[in-house]
């Protein structure tokens, strides 16, 4: 009882001050609503958020065409000579698209290949995990916070952290070589083999942040009625019937935003890579982003033009997507 | 309801925390306030009237930097550590303001990377620190303070370090160690394997057999590595023959020299010799010294800085000493290399920065410094007289002297090569190339095309 | 197949364990495994020596070995079980070793020096937390002013990011305005571009404006998150409009409609937003590593990387180091992880 007369008085006296603030704010908006008018009132509203996208989003974007269409190793794009288009020439100079090795920005290309099989990959895994971890969640489970929690802690570590932690798990002298040694099978080259270090990166990523993915499927999941099931069992449908015919249409409003949201995520990975395999080995994990980072900011001659020039072919690329995805949405929603 | 408990006491922590910042006092000097004002309200409160969403144009409130207190000069110096340097250089800077009350030097502890990566861009916008220490001397051309017109006594300054070194800094700082490349080796792997070691004249083809052996007769995993770099690679190439860099400082990669060693390095690599992650693992692991501490590895291609953490590591698990650079057609050698102080030109204090370079490289504290961080050093003055190490350790010792030893065998190219403004273009792209090559995903003919054309591009980028 | 298609589908209802609720437990506790096995590895790896971090193979516990101090000898002694030439086993010290051979002594009888083989000895071990990695690490990090930068960082932004987006939301979801399509969409199609390949424009911005070596550059050009304005327009386009127009009708300003009406019913997504914004700020790494250069700005992400140099890595104190960076965001999680967890889960995210 006592305890939750203190709840209430922190709850009053926390109220009063947030009341304070809006009250505050309530005269400077009130009073420019009796000059504006309610036509105002939107603009005002987002006024805040557009100025600081267009300074710290928006304008730099833009800023990048300055760099991408000029040369040489200024910071300043004011310094920077006009090179016409021949950055993009030179990401483009390729005899087969498909052999990186045939192009003059090989490691461009290789990175490019590299994101489209990591994209579809991990964005698949990570649903199919996701999914089957929420399915489980869902049913009459003991301790399902205990579980939903520990699922979710992996998403609250940082990337490098991430990446430092597998790198030492997975490499030659690591935790499950020594596991593997123990039961007699022998090392493995986990981070050494092209396709073993690309199955880790896909297998790390879907460690670090399926929790998130869990919870969102499984909130799906509980707003499904359980009357549905009911009715169902009752015209005699199979449970895969069930799981097809209820569960999984009800479910998609849902598996949409996880799919967009593990899209968005996957198509920028860079630092988990970064602290894991550092792209190694040889370029078998090189992804866009660390390429664009690599020649801009952290090769000892830098190449602003050419990473400029990439990371607008690679945004130009996200935003038609994301804009047809949007627009598929749409046409789904009527 | 908790939810909008919670979201209370955020705001108000963060009030509070607002109203609590400015109170510091491990620092001397006053600083700009950064965090004072309250944060939440800025972006709401302090908006103009209602108007059209005008996007590009640059925030105006700006956080007014105070003098601080007159008379009191202070100094950023960025720094990153190997091991203890930092340890060993916060005295001598302590010691510095304690003789100059009128200035204060901060040093900032940074990683490597940072120095790396970010400083040029930071200097280059005006940002940078009044000094830092710094591996790539051509990065910052141009925006080096030039101390000959600051300092008391420039010609000792002008005599006492290598001019090279001194030209690729513009004057703009000095070397606070000298390095050579060299490879460490465990004499204790080769006694119990019964194998005696092999005299100066042994090639890199001698000592891949004979540490082959040892691991075969001991039961070590490797007989022998090389770090990630292509600073490493360039010593043992130019011993078997290679011209990295010609009579007109042009690299060329494709000679005789250079393809032997990698191709030597690629069978170390396939037969199992060398760890695979060592240079296969992206930016990471590229240590070799990391499986010799261990025992892991007979005989590691690295350097002189490595003295200090290995000694403290290794402890007395086994013996280890230094050996000469194996030889072959191009006659033993390994590549000069180190650090550098410089001082930035965009400085405000450059009477003070010149003051404390000065300090630091004059001789009993620069002897200091390399006493402490067991390094050679580079100014001429200390070498002469000799540095009295602070170790005790007879490992060590003998390790000191064994580099020191390289340093007259060095080539002309490979003293040149750590001062040649493209030299991290072919370090860094050399590493990720070769380690391509080692992985499959190119041939070697491919491997030395794309790097001459990574290095040309460099030059030819940088070339207006 | 009946099985897995059972469990698929069932919702609540029966006591007794089945084939798929056995199978069920065995995957959630094999995924408990997965999930927090590297963690309480690293923890207990935070604990061990440079040379007990890099042994192979690794030892799950963190083992030290042994020392003791013996007369005539300052500095405590390594203990070693050795296997002496007739067969017995015995507990030495170690005074010194010299290539293959040890001069060890007897602790009880320290007079008499014993020479043994190095390949006869067993270093004693026991497991002890030894907090030297921690000692060091502080020592030469100053975990208070990080830690004093990183919460300002994150509680800051997290407020601003709020404040912002759910404004900006609000005006979006709710009026009818010239230009509304344009930023919208504007927004959404940066929606997916990283901003780690706009780094060398966005610090040419802060440059401009000063905020190099300021915690503002760190705040400020990432609150305006077009994830955040997506997620909430979203969920208060779900708000029936009919509720404004009563508060209108009883002379509430569009401000009072914002912060009275909408927030409070916004709240599951706001929670979400909250949580993202945090996880976000307290795990930034690249940008504030470009924007601060002095440390007295540092947060804890930027200063633990200083442990790297260009030749060596200092795991030991790496390790240590992030394994403090854990725990604030751990304790925060551990108290409020009903209201994450339920949070995330209401939202429904629609």
């Amino acid at each position: 009882m006592a305890e939750l007369s203190k709840t209430k008085k922190y709850e009053s006296f926390f109220g009063s001050i947030g009341h304070a603030i809006v009250s505050g704010f309530d005269v400077f908006f009130g009073s420019i609503q009796k000059i504006t008018g309610i036509k105002g009132i939107p603009y005002l509203f987002v006024l805040p958020n557009l100025l600081i996208f267009g300074i710290f989003i928006l304008y730099p974007m833009i800023l990048n065409f300055v760099y991408a269409f000029t040369g040489g190793r200024s910071f300043f794009p004011d310094q920077r000579t006009f090179v016409g288009t021949s950055n993009f020439e030179r990401l483009f100079t390729c005899e087969n698209f498909l052999l990186p090795n045939t192009c003059r920005e090989d490691l461009f290309w290789r990175a490019v290949h590299n994101t489209v099989v990591f994209v579809i990959a991990q964005v698949i895994l990570m649903i199919l995990f996701s999914l089957i971890t929420a399915l489980i969640l869902n049913r009459d489970i003991k301790w399902r916070g205990f579980f939903r929690s520990v699922y979710f802690y992996p998403c609250l570590l940082s990337p490098i952290v991430v990446g430092l932690i597998w790198q030492w798990i997975l490499m030659d002298s690591g935790a499950l070589n020594g596991i593997l040694t123990g039961l007699g099978i022998g090392k493995q080259p986990f981070l050494v083999r092209a396709n073993w270090a690309r199955f880790w990166v896909i297998m790390v990523s879907v460690w670090a942040q399926m929790g998130f993915y869990t919870l969102i499927l499984l909130a799906g999941l509980q707003s499904i009625p359980a009357d549905l099931y009911e009715a169902a069992s009752i015209d005699g449908a199979n449970k895969w019937k069930a799981f097809s015919n209820i569960t999984m249409p009800l479910l998609m409003p849902t598996m949409v935003v996880v799919i967009v949201l593990t899209l968005i995520r996957a198509v920028q990975v860079f630092e988990i890579i970064y602290a894991f395999t550092g792209g190694g080995p040889g370029t078998a994990t090189l992804y866009l982003v660390q390429f664009i980072y690599n020649y801009g900011f952290a090769s000892p001659n830098r190449q602003f033009g050419v990473a400029a020039a990439a990371s607008l072919v690679m945004a130009s690329v996200l935003i038609v997507l994301t804009l047809a995805q949007l627009a598929a949405r749409r046409e789904e929603s009527y | 309801m908790k939810i909008k408990i919670l979201f209370f006491m955020f705001l108000i922590s963060a009030l509070i925390l607002g109203a609590c910042a400015p109170v510091e006092v491990e620092e001397p000097v006053v600083e700009e306030p950064v965090v004072e004002e309250p944060v939440v309200e800025e972006p709401v409160v302090e908006e103009p009237e209602v108007e059209e969403p005008e996007v590009e144009e640059p925030e105006v409130e700006e956080p007014v930097v105070e003098d601080p207190i007159a008379d009191v000069v202070e100094l950023r110096f960025m720094y990153y550590a190997d091991g203890v340097e930092a340890e060993v250089m916060q005295p001598l800077l302590d010691a510095f303001m304690a003789q100059n009350e009128d200035i204060v030097v901060l040093l900032d502890v940074v990683p490597y990377s940072t120095v790396d990566e970010q400083l040029p861009v930071q200097v280059e916008a005006g940002q940078g620190p009044d000094l830092a220490r710094i591996t790539n001397f051509a990065a910052f051309r141009g925006l080096l303070l030039d101390l000959r017109a600051l300092v008391s006594n420039p010609d000792y300054y002008q005599a006492n370090f290598p001019a090279p070194v001194l030209n690729a800094l513009g004057y703009g700082g000095f070397p606070d160690a000298y390095t050579v490349t060299g490879p460490f080796v465990n004499q204790t792997l080769f006694e119990q394997a019964g194998i005696d070691l092999p005299g100066d004249d042994a090639t890199w083809e001698d000592w891949t057999d004979l540490t082959q052996a040892v691991a075969e007769a001991t039961g070590t995993a490797y007989a022998i590595g090389i770090d990630r770099t292509g600073h490493r690679v360039a010593g043992p190439a130019m011993s078997m023959g290679a011209t990295l860099i010609d009579a007109n400082d042009d690299f060329t990669i494709d000679t005789e020299g250079f393809r032997a060693f990698v191709d030597l390095m690629k069978s170390w690599h396939d037969e199992g010799l060398m760890p695979e992650e060592l240079w296969l693992t992206g930016d990471a692991l590229n240590n070799c010294i990391d499986w010799f501490k261990t025992a892991d590895m007979v005989m590691c291609m690295t350097g002189s800085w490595m003295i200090g953490g290995t000694a403290a590591d290794v402890g007395d698990a086994f013996d280890w000493l230094v050996v000469p650079n194996p030889t072959g057609a191009g006659g033993s050698t390994g590549i000069a290399g180190g650090s550098a102080v410089v001082a930035f030109a965009d400085t405000e204090h450059p009477e003070a920065v010149a003051r404390l370079m000065e300090f630091l490289y004059a001789p009993e504290n620069y002897a200091a410094f390399s006493a402490g961080t067991l390094a050679l050093p580079a100014q001429v003055e200390v070498a002469q007289t000799g540095v009295d190490f602070d170790s005790d350790n007879p490992s060590v010792l003998a390790a000191l002297s064994a580099f020191t030893a390289e340093v007259p065998k060095l080539q002309e190219q490979a003293v040149f090569l750590n001062v040649h403004p493209f030299a991290f273009a072919y370090y860094r792209n050399s590493a990720s190339r070769i380690a391509q090559y080692l992985a499959g995903e190119l041939t070697l003919d491919e491997m030395i095309t794309n790097l001459q054309s990574d290095i040309d591009t460099a030059i030819a980028e940088a070339g207006d | 197949m009946n099985p897995i298609l059972e469990f698929l589908t069932r919702k609540r209802g029966r006591k007794k364990l089945s084939f798929s609720d056995t199978l069920s437990y065995f995957y959630l506790f094999l995924g408990v495994l997965i999930m927090f096995g590297p963690i309480v590895w690293l923890i207990f790896s935070s604990f061990k020596s440079p040379i007990e971090i890099a042994r192979f193979p690794p030892r799950f516990f963190p083992y030290t070995q042994e020392t003791v101090l013996v007369e005539g000898y300052d500095e405590p002694l390594q203990l070693f079980e050795v296997t002496l030439e007739d067969g017995s086993e015995a507990v030495l010290a170690q005074v010194r070793r010299v290539g293959l051979e040890a001069q060890m002594v007897d602790p009880d009888n320290p007079d008499e020096i014993i020479r043994v083989n190095i390949a006869d000895r067993e270093p004693v071990e026991r497991i002890r937390f030894n907090l030297d990695n921690y000692i060091t690490g502080i020592r030469g990090f100053n975990f208070g002013r990080y830690l004093w930068n990183s919460i300002i960082v994150t509680v800051a932004a997290t407020i601003l990011t709020l404040l912002v987006n759910s404004m900006a939301a609000f005006a979006l979801a709710k009026y009818k305005f010239p230009g509304r399509q344009t930023i919208f969409l504007t927004m959404i199609a940066t929606l997916m571009v990283p901003l780690s390949v706009v780094l060398v424009p966005i610090f040419l911005v802060i440059t401009r404006i000063g905020w190099n070596n300021n915690l503002l550059g760190i705040i400020v050009p990432v609150a305006a998150t077009p994830t955040g304005v997506f997620l909430l327009r979203q969920y208060m386009l779900t708000i029936p409009n009919e509720l404004m127009d009563a508060a209108r009708i009883d002379g509430a300003s569009e401000w009072r409609i914002y912060a009275q009406i909408i927030l409070p019913l916004a709240k599951p997504a706001l929670a979400v937003l909250t949580i993202f914004s945090v996880m976000w700020r307290w795990n930034d790494f690249l940008w504030p590593l470009i924007v601060l250069s002095r440390s007295e700005y540092f947060t804890l992400q930027v200063g633990l990387a200083a442990f790297q140099g260009e030749h060596m890595v200092q795991w030991n104190l790496i390790l240590a180091m992030t394994v403090l960076t854990l725990l604030p965001i751990t304790i925060v999680f551990a108290f409020l992880q009903r209201h994450i967890t339920t949070g995330i889960a209401t939202t429904g995210l629609k």
